[in-house]
């Protein structure tokens, strides 16, 4: 990209890209919050049942329930369909069953058309089974396009609207590491040529970089607070992303503390190198080792979005996010360095 | 030094009168190791006047003056470390230390000394040269040793549940590699510092 070998490129070529990364970025935000989540089933109610008669409260979202809507109790095999169900509107409605006895198993997934709510109730298991009764229209049930409602984000338990938050959050952390990537490149040429325009540009990138890392912090924290209940949890990948603040903060300091430039040039870069390595090393590796006790998708046993269902409904708008904010973030840092470059030059 | 270590391995002893779970043992010996790190090695580069290293600069290959020092200051660290477990044992008790794999304690602090030398050694260089030493020490030092400290610190954990080396030799593999690239980058990089 031009940006890094500073070459004046001709005026056709030379803002390809930042119209690029506007048109990626407006795609990618108003799509990524227009777009509704699939429906679901949310809730249901009471949440154990017991042979006999029982009314079965269901919430769903984004769902449109209609009056002809089929729903039954699946467990492990076994299905039982609904005496009656009263619609109350699109997302709630109420089911009567006449639980039979000889569930075997101990969790009774609910279904509505195509919608599963899996171990909504606790059931008393350890029996034998029960002789299936074929209701109707329930064959109909597994291919039932009554629910789909063209292209949506997934919907999980505990993540729901919140997945949008995967466009915004992981983003800023790439852009991040790009930007310090780009401060290295810079500070590693400052040891080689003595610049100190590229010491400029080094210091530009590390400055838009922790913008970054800021707001990548932010929307981790709100994220972290509707799905884990907390703002800030000790997991590898936060003290990951703490240490990084505090190794860039403390490149701002050091710069900050040494009076000639050509000294600090080199100091922030030797600095830099050193700690970007580092940086590099507890990022990658130490995740690895530490890999049990992440909260993050991907860590510890969770599974990574690239193992949800459908996940290529996020992926359409995942990557043109990446790139969107990656071009900003090149965009800002190229504003920064050439205003900076006025500043030096106005001084002289 | 060794003063040092004695002295906040005294007031911790006097503070928790009893018994410390494990994972406070763990966690308050690598706090007074890391301080002990940073008090040690923070003078590293401090006590040198000008003249002398125009001496030395004249006389030696920079690489070979970084090189002295880390494994000077790497051989400090070891020898500091395993003083300080023999006061810190002698003093809050060994119970811990029943169960505990003594051999990959000790290799996690023989490991995690010179991890902490390696990359204070350069800081300490640097902050030197910055003409603000042991403020600057911290700052610039802190968050480096962090990703070195929770490392060694789950591994030693895991060496006093006395968990097979099957298991804990990931833990060294990455000290061992983390160390190794320290040293490694120390030694690049020094002579640029060292050119003025």
């Amino acid at each position: 990209m031009a940006l890094l070998l500073w070459n004046e490129p001709t005026a056709a070529m030379r803002n390809w890209w930042k119209f690029l990364g506007i048109g990626l970025l407006l795609f990618a935000s108003i799509a990524g919050l227009r777009i509704p989540l699939a429906p679901a089933l949310v809730h249901v109610s009471p949440d154990r049942i017991a042979p006999g008669p029982v009314d079965v409260y269901v919430t769903g979202y984004n769902s449109s329930f209609g009056n002809d809507v089929k729903v039954r109790l699946v467990n492990e095999g076994d299905a039982v369909c609904a005496s009656s169900v009263a619609v109350l509107d699109g997302t709630h409605l109420t089911a009567r069953f006449d639980v039979p006895a000889g569930f075997k198993a101990n969790l009774t997934d609910v279904e509505v058309d195509g919608l599963t709510y899996r171990g909504a109730l606790f059931t008393e298991g350890l029996g034998s089974g029960i002789v299936e009764e074929q209701c109707p229209g329930v064959l109909d049930m597994q291919n039932s396009s009554a629910q789909e409602v063209g292209f949506a984000f997934p919907n999980r338990s505990i993540l729901y609207e919140s997945i949008r938050n995967l466009h915004f959050h992981v983003p800023m952390w790439f852009t991040m590491i790009v930007l310090m990537g780009i401060s290295v490149f810079q500070s590693i040429k400052v040891l080689g040529s003595n610049s100190l325009d590229r010491d400029l540009a080094a210091e530009m990138a590390v400055r838009i970089g922790l913008v970054f890392c800021v707001l990548g912090l932010i929307t981790g924290a709100l994220w972290a607070r509707a799905t884990w209940g907390a703002f800030w949890t000790n997991d590898v990948k936060l003290n990951g992303a703490a240490v990084t603040g505090l190794i860039y903060v403390a490149y701002l300091v050091l710069r900050g503390s040494v009076q000639d430039a050509h000294k600090r040039a080199r100091l922030a870069a030797i600095y830099n190198i050193f700690a970007f390595v580092l940086l590099v090393l507890f990022l990658f590796v130490v995740p690895r080792l530490n890999a049990i006790d992440s909260l993050h998708p991907g860590n510890g046993g969770n599974s990574g979005f690239s193992d949800l269902d459908l996940d290529d409904r996020l992926r359409v708008i995942f990557y043109p996010a990446v790139l969107g904010w990656i071009l900003l973030g090149a965009w800002m840092y190229d504003l920064r360095v050439r205003a900076a470059r006025l500043e030096t030059t106005m001084d002289r | 030094m060794l003063l040092y270590v004695v002295s906040a391995v005294y007031v911790c002893y006097l503070a928790v009168k009893g018994g410390l779970g494990l994972a406070t043992w763990n966690a308050l010996f690598w706090i007074i190791l890391l301080f002990a790190a940073f008090n040690a090695l923070t003078r590293s580069f401090q006590r040198e006047d000008a003249g002398r290293q125009l001496y030395l600069y004249t006389l030696v290959d920079p690489r070979s003056v970084i090189l002295a020092r880390a494994i000077y200051n790497g051989g400090v660290m070891v020898v500091l470390s395993l003083l300080s477990l023999l006061v810190y044992t002698l003093l809050l008790g060994a119970d811990v230390l029943v169960e505990a794999d003594l051999g990959q304690f000790v290799l996690s602090v023989v490991l995690g000394g010179i991890g902490f030398a390696s990359v204070l050694t350069l800081i300490s260089a640097i902050a030197a040269r910055a003409g603000n030493g042991i403020g600057l020490m911290a700052i610039l030092g802190f968050p480096l040793v962090l990703p070195l400290l929770l490392t060694v610190m789950r591994a030693s954990k895991l060496a006093l549940d006395g968990v097979a080396w099957s298991v804990t030799s990931t833990y060294f593999g990455g000290l061992v590699l983390l160390d190794v690239i320290t040293i490694t980058q120390a030694w690049i990089l020094f002579p640029y510092l060292w050119r003025d």
